[in-house]
């Protein structure tokens, strides 16, 4: 998680410097979703989600070099610099992108689940989607073909809120939306997002569940952004007490941190060493992105047939 | 008076089926809306109701002949009071089959059948534009260079042929699933799936819900993880629904990820205006789809294409469009008896040599051209007659080449006019033969309108035998 939290912190300084350009959608205060979900996961079971991607890119094992060098769309990132924050992929870490229509992913994520069905190979997709995208048809349209085909897929909604501006109160006829998949029989529920061990406990659950043939389930995360939507947005639909109401009682990391000291399982020594070893994992992916050389010329029209 | 009984139109495309079954018999009551018949045809078994009330005098077509023409008389029926002496002894038998389809077909009954193979379709004679007598015998049919010679031809609809396609893919590869609404249990909506289901099962032939935009992005999903999907759109028309699918997840992913994932799928289904089915099933998106970077986009217009560039469609590790037409799924053709007849995707063919004037088209437009270049040989004229096949990657050198032979190019599509694929085409000629023409390119096309639904109207709306020998005269100063 701390990962994941000083990654995109460098990366969203790394945007106001001019290094990263385009979109630039930052994962920070939702890191407990995807390590929770993470952690329950085995060898196999695949991870798609939309275009806030950096954080499940970092969990599934992806190398932050080759992440952040995207980021700055250099030749050493991901995809060669073609693709940029919302698109990179690693069949080898089992990770399908990093997608930027919203809800496109959710079929794509069935797919796979689908394919795991074909194959017989046991493994389970987990589907990220936000609570913005849980509005749109496909998604509804993938829930019942998950469903009348008991695909392995865990439908995982990450309800921060807010989709851009608008909140889910004022943009959903249905607010919970742990009960989405209930005209398709799926089951759901409904955790905080921001408590890693939950989220683990459920995720346990849910992928058994799947794993055992018994079809998809879904999972409301309730976590929060404590930046706007991406880059561009000042996030001026919230207030700021708001924000840091979250950030001083509910932060995932924070949790954690207290935890480990309260228990007497790590020290603030311990706990500094690692602080000090993310740290320089980010430095050295900022320095390489920094540094690393553009795509040369000729990759425009490579990776298209002519 | 007695009624005639006329053998109906079930499908706005059809043109003969088989009576298969009478469900009365001679001096039955009948009442309106009373089943008196079963009719098959290549697509489906259907009823025939009776409008008529009375008794049914006498069955004029029995019981198992096949291939009976729509509008034939099949039965009589005896109004109220009548009796059998006022039927008229003018038994008329539906068309005869000519010595040498029955032939055929006891030939091709007598061959194992592939399994896929099951359909009693009725075997159309070769479209006669293709054996025109203007047209030289050696070149009524140009072989491609890697089809032996000697190797036996044998008639086939384009329905089969693309049938055959997928059953040898499917056969050849365990990864190549199909799926579609109606592509298994019903055997396909146009029955081009038509015993796949039996043969491969319900695991690799899925029947989905009428959810385009959902089980596209399904099958892409399926790909992203190295399966090889073909999905079945039940016309083009309903594929807008999926366009986001299509374009930015199948075409774009391998050039955004830098190549590292590809999408190997195909999808497939008629494409175009059918017969009578107006504005919103009749879109051609041919210009639509060959506008897009990462697409491959094919066009068949004959049952031999149509089974080679399938097969290598499938077998092509990019996304693939693959635009039917369903008023061609019943026309025959030759067909190479070959283990594994693939064709190369972005080649296309002359069909027709000629030394006065180019004409380029593909899929249903091949149809209009190859006749339009009979009526211009009564007129001396001999046309260059180019089938494109596939619309991306283009061929555009063997137009080039042609041109430059001629001087002169018509195109010819059902797509509407402004930004249709005639206009790349001469754009492209502009280019690279600007020199070489004598006239300005000309494009027929369907007219810029949503398809009108009177049969006047559309035949109006659609291009026409005619507007193709106009323009070719146009260009010759005629």
């Amino acid at each position: 998680m701390l990962l994941i939290r000083r990654f995109e912190e460098k990366a969203g300084q790394m945007y106001g410097m001019g290094l990263i350009g385009g979109f630039c959608h930052l994962y920070i205060g939702q890191e407990a979703v995807v390590v929770g979900m993470k952690l329950a996961m085995r060898d196999g079971d695949q991870m798609i989600t939309g275009y806030r991607d950096h954080g499940h890119m970092l969990a599934c094992g992806m190398d932050p070099k080759g992440v952040m060098a995207e980021l700055t769309g250099r030749r050493g990132g991901y995809s060669k610099g073609k693709g940029g924050s919302m698109h990179m992929f690693s069949l080898e870490q089992k990770f399908y992108g990093g997608h930027g229509i919203v809800g496109a992913q959710v079929p794509l994520g069935t797919g796979l689940a689908f394919a795991n069905k074909y194959r017989g190979n046991n493994n389970v997709c987990l589907t990220y989607f936000g609570d913005g995208a849980a509005n749109q048809g496909q998604v509804y349209e993938s829930f019942n073909m998950a469903e009348l085909w008991k695909l392995p897929v865990v439908y995982v909604i990450e309800n921060n809120r807010y989709a851009m501006g608008t909140s889910v109160a004022r943009s959903s006829a249905q607010p919970d939306l742990w009960k989405r998949g209930a005209s398709f029989n799926i089951p759901g529920a409904q955790i905080d997002g921001m408590d890693v061990r939950a989220v683990k406990a459920a995720a346990e659950q849910a992928i058994a569940w799947c794993r055992s043939g018994k079809g998809p389930t879904i999972l409301e995360m309730l976590t929060y952004r404590y930046r706007g939507h991406s880059m561009s947005d000042p996030a001026k639909y919230r207030t700021k007490e708001e924000v840091d109401k979250v950030r001083t009682e509910h932060d995932p990391i924070e949790q954690v941190r207290r935890r480990l000291l309260d228990k007497k399982w790590a020290s603030e020594d311990d706990l500094k060493k690692i602080d000090a070893a993310v740290r320089a994992i980010v430095n050295e992916a900022s320095e390489f992105a920094t540094h690393d050389a553009e795509p040369d010329p000729s990759e425009l029209y490579t990776d298209v047939y002519h | 008076m007695p009624t005639e009984v006329l053998m109906p139109a079930l499908s706005p495309t059809m043109e003969k089926g088989n009576l298969a079954k009478w469900l009365k018999k001679e001096g039955d009551p009948v009442k309106s809306g009373d089943v008196i018949a079963e009719i098959e045809t290549d697509k489906a078994t259907m009823e025939v109701e009776a409008v008529d009330e009375g008794t049914l005098g006498k069955i004029l077509v029995p019981e198992g002949t096949a291939d009976v023409a729509v509008n034939t008389p099949i039965a009589m029926i005896l109004a109220e009071g009548e009796d059998a002496a006022a039927l008229k002894d003018g038994k008329r038998a539906p068309a005869k089959q000519s010595q040498a389809e029955q032939a055929a077909r006891q030939q091709k009954a007598a061959e194992p059948a592939p399994p896929a193979q099951q359909a009693e379709s009725p075997k159309k004679a070769e479209a006669p534009a293709r054996t025109g007598t203007a047209q030289p015998p050696s070149t009524a049919r140009m072989p491609e260079p890697d089809v032996p010679a000697g190797t036996e031809l044998v008639s086939m609809t384009m329905r089969e042929a693309l049938r055959d396609a997928m059953a040898e893919e499917m056969r050849r590869d365990p990864d190549v699933f199909v799926m579609g609404e109606e592509v298994a249990e019903y055997q396909g909506a146009y029955k081009v799936t038509q015993g796949l289901l039996d043969e491969f099962g319900a695991r690799r032939v899925i029947d989905t819900p009428i959810t385009e935009h959902g089980f596209a992005g399904v099958g892409v999903g399926a790909a992203l993880a190295g399966l090889k999907p073909v999905v079945e759109f039940m016309t083009f028309n309903f594929a807008m629904q999926a366009m986001d699918q299509l374009i930015n997840s199948a075409a774009k992913t391998q050039y955004m990820s830098g190549g590292q994932v590809t999408v190997s799928i195909v999808f497939r289904g008629p494409n175009g205006p059918a017969s009578r089915v107006a504005a919103q099933h009749s879109q051609d998106y041919s210009a639509w789809y060959s506008h897009i970077p990462g697409l491959k986009v094919i066009a068949p217009s004959n049952a031999a294409d149509a089974k080679g560039l399938l097969k290598a469609a499938i077998r092509d590790p990019n996304p693939v469009i693959f635009l039917e037409n369903e008023i061609l799924y019943g026309h025959s053709s030759q067909v190479p008896r070959l283990d594994d007849y693939v064709l190369p995707i972005g080649r296309a063919r002359i069909v027709r040599p000629g030394k006065d004037v180019t004409i380029v088209a593909w899929s249903m437009g091949m149809t209009y051209a190859l006749k339009a270049a009979e009526e211009l040989t009564k007129e001396n004229i001999e046309a260059e007659v180019i089938d494109l096949r596939t619309l991306k990657p283009m061929d555009s050198d063997t137009i080039v080449k042609s041109v430059k032979k001629t001087g002169r190019l018509v195109t010819v599509e059902e797509g509407w006019k402004q930004s249709g694929v005639g206009s790349e085409i001469a754009a492209r000629i502009s280019e690279k033969a600007f020199d070489y023409l004598d006239a300005p390119v000309t494009r027929v096309c369907g007219k810029d309108v949503p398809m009108p639904y009177a049969a006047n109207l559309e035949k109006l709306a659609l291009p026409s035998i005619a507007e193709i020998v106009e323009a070719v005269k146009a260009a010759s100063y005629r």
